[in-house]
């Protein structure tokens, strides 16, 4: 009977309870969507860092990562394909590239760039670029002066599909290296910034063009599964020859997207506490109103013999139900919305400049996770009946007689 | 020895800068089974004796042994557990629980006291039935008329088997008609069940109904005579 009695004693004042059902079922809502959003962006901006030939981890010269210059390139990459071939999971994928700062230009602009010697087909599977293709062809093992471009980059130089463009770099005997390639295609990335950076050509190419013989700048290597990055790097550090590789993850690569994470997360949790004050102070107004208004009841149940714990879990089990009413509401609304825009995305383009400017894809598909759920739902369901103590004691404490004679 | 037992009880209200001896010095002892009323003009005292003999309010001095139990050394909680099992309240403004039916009122004292849900609906219905209310078991209190109101309310006081029911101006919100139905059910319970009724009144028929009759004026015993 007492569930039977904090359920009719909600629903006193239907007006009432519903403003404070809208409250919680928004509140519970927002935290629920945001954090969804949160998430999917923040997932979208790893899965596009990654891909942009960051890897999971990479592999380097020790000394290459404070100078990348060419002749800190890995000399003997077989010592390092042994050792990734056995440490490796068999779901992971590497590739080992050359990545050296390079002229790119033709007969009306020249612009700095990013040179990346590539092994097509390794690197199709760990890397954007294999996909990105959007005009013309991708590389093939035998291509020797075929060079892929990004469509920002094309619109720059004002160039297209079989034009040709110079490279200009310096050599591993530091001499000035130049060489002539053709654009046999085109690539869109996520950001423009990509797409004006970096330039592709094959492998063997660049290692011809910079008198490399076998060298490598970097391995970059894509894990299916991310969980054991860190049981990875540590195997890996072990096992390469101290002292002359060094093994960095993509936090280590990426700092300032690893601090922005960190920044996003934080502020999901501010969010969640301005939204639980906000919606406090309704739940504890409501709350108090309601035992205001049946202060003598609470007389007369204590005339009768009505221990004061029994008023406060009284009190306690009205919020509570209230709580859980406007929870699985949030609950609904959140997958209401949220499940649609995971399937769509939400398209930011109109803000290009800065969704780039932060990292940001263009697309975010926001992303439910069931802790981020448990997490809101516990929130408001303990600090909402944390809040409702103060009305249930208030209720619990006054004298009968005073309780009476309240009016 | 008498049920309720009340030695020189004292108590005084501050209202703003004021005081207000409610009750000065104040003694009187009730035997188990009798049906006593307390008289007085307003701000005699009555329904301050009446809240303090049950437990309602404290005294400032004196002592009220009740059923045997002296409320100086007692608790909070264990005058709450007192009033649940002996006794029973009436009210003027019956003071029923709005969302609760009229089977549910009672059932409610009885769920207090950890009844069983079965016995608790037998118990509420047979009593309901005994102050003429039969059938109207699922009626809410606003579907009930002020004379029905109280007659729950008896019935919820009387329900958990008290020693006492104290009532405070039972038929002040009724016709006489009414009132005089609801003298009759408490006299027959009196009767039948050997409870001891105190009302606090200033109804003349209330004052006729009852076999002794204490009056106060100012808050001191001006008259105590049976009849």
């Amino acid at each position: 009977m007492n569930w039977q009695l904090a359920w009719r004693n909600i629903w006193r004042n239907p007006r009432r309870t519903g403003v404070i059902l809208v409250a919680v079922v928004i509140g519970v809502w927002s935290m629920i969507f945001l954090g969804a959003l949160n998430r999917g962006t923040v997932e979208g901006m790893v899965r596009n860092a990654i891909a942009t030939l960051t890897g999971h981890l990479q592999i380097h010269l020790k000394g290459y990562r404070d100078d990348p210059a060419i002749e800190n390139s890995i000399a003997r990459p077989w010592e390092v394909e042994k050792i990734l071939t056995a440490a490796l999971p068999a779901d992971a994928r590497w590739t080992a590239r050359i990545r050296v700062n390079a002229v790119a230009s033709n007969a009306r602009h020249y612009s700095g760039v990013t040179l990346v010697g590539i092994d097509p087909a390794s690197e199709a599977q760990v890397s954007f670029i294999g996909s990105a293709i959007t005009q013309g062809r991708y590389l093939n093992a035998d291509d020797d002066n075929a060079i892929l471009v990004g469509a920002a980059f094309a619109k720059k130089f004002d160039t297209r599909l079989g034009r040709k463009l110079v490279l200009m770099s310096q050599d591993s005997r530091k001499d000035i290296a130049s060489r002539a390639f053709r654009i046999v295609g085109i690539f869109d990335a996520e950001m423009d910034s990509t797409e004006k950076q970096f330039v592709f050509i094959n492998r063997s190419a660049a290692q011809k063009m910079l008198r490399l013989k076998a060298g490598v700048s970097e391995f970059a290597v894509f894990l299916a599964d991310e969980n054991p990055l860190t049981e990875i790097a540590g195997e890996l550090r072990a096992t390469l020859p101290s002292g002359l590789y060094r093994v960095s993850t993509w936090r280590d690569l990426l700092p300032i997207m690893t601090a922005l994470l960190h920044i996003m997360d934080g502020f999901i949790y501010i969010w969640t506490l301005v939204t639980f004050v906000a919606m406090g102070f309704g739940i504890v107004n409501t709350t108090l109103m309601a035992v205001f208004e049946r202060m003598r009841e609470f007389g007369i149940l204590k005339a009768l013999g009505m221990r004061p714990w029994r008023i406060v879990r009284g009190v306690l089990t009205e919020s509570f139900i209230l709580l859980l009413m406007g929870m699985a509401g949030g609950n609904l609304l959140a997958v209401l919305t949220t499940w649609p825009l995971a399937r769509s995305g939400i398209d930011l383009s109109a803000l290009a400049a800065g969704v780039e400017y932060a990292g940001m894809t263009r697309i975010i598909f926001p992303v439910i996770d069931s802790r981020d759920v448990l997490v809101a739902n516990l929130i408001v369901l303990l600090l909402g009946l944390v809040v409702s103590l103060y009305p249930a004691f208030k209720a619990a404490r006054f004298k009968p007689v005073d309780a009476m004679a309240y009016t | 020895m008498p049920i309720v037992d009340c030695t020189g009880v004292s108590k005084t209200y501050t209202q703003g800068k004021i005081e207000v001896h409610a009750l000065r010095d104040i003694s009187v002892a009730i035997e188990p089974g009798e049906f006593m009323a307390i008289a007085g003009p307003s701000g005699s005292g009555k329904t301050t004796l009446l809240n303090l003999i049950g437990s309602l309010d404290s005294a400032d001095s004196g002592r009220i042994v009740v059923d045997g139990n002296d409320y100086e050394r007692m608790s909070a909680s264990q005058l709450a557990d007192l009033r649940l099992h002996k006794i029973g309240f009436v009210f003027q403004a019956y003071n029923l629980i709005p969302v609760l039916s009229a089977a549910e009122n009672v059932e409610y004292v009885m769920l207090l006291q950890g009844v069983p849900a079965k016995d608790r609906r037998e118990r509420s219905r047979g009593i309901l039935d005994e102050v003429g209310l039969d059938g109207k078991y699922d009626r809410r209190p606003a579907e009930l008329s002020g004379g029905q109101q109280q007659r729950v309310a008896v019935a919820r006081a009387i329900v958990s088997n008290p020693s006492i029911v104290l009532a405070d101006e039972p038929t002040a919100n009724l016709d006489s008609k009414t009132g005089q139905g609801l003298l009759e059910i408490m006299k027959e319970m009196n009767a039948r069940r050997s409870v001891t009724f105190i009302f606090s009144t200033h109804d003349r028929m209330v004052m006729d109904y009852a076999r002794r009759l204490l009056r106060l004026k100012d808050g001191q015993v001006t008259d105590d005579r049976k009849k």
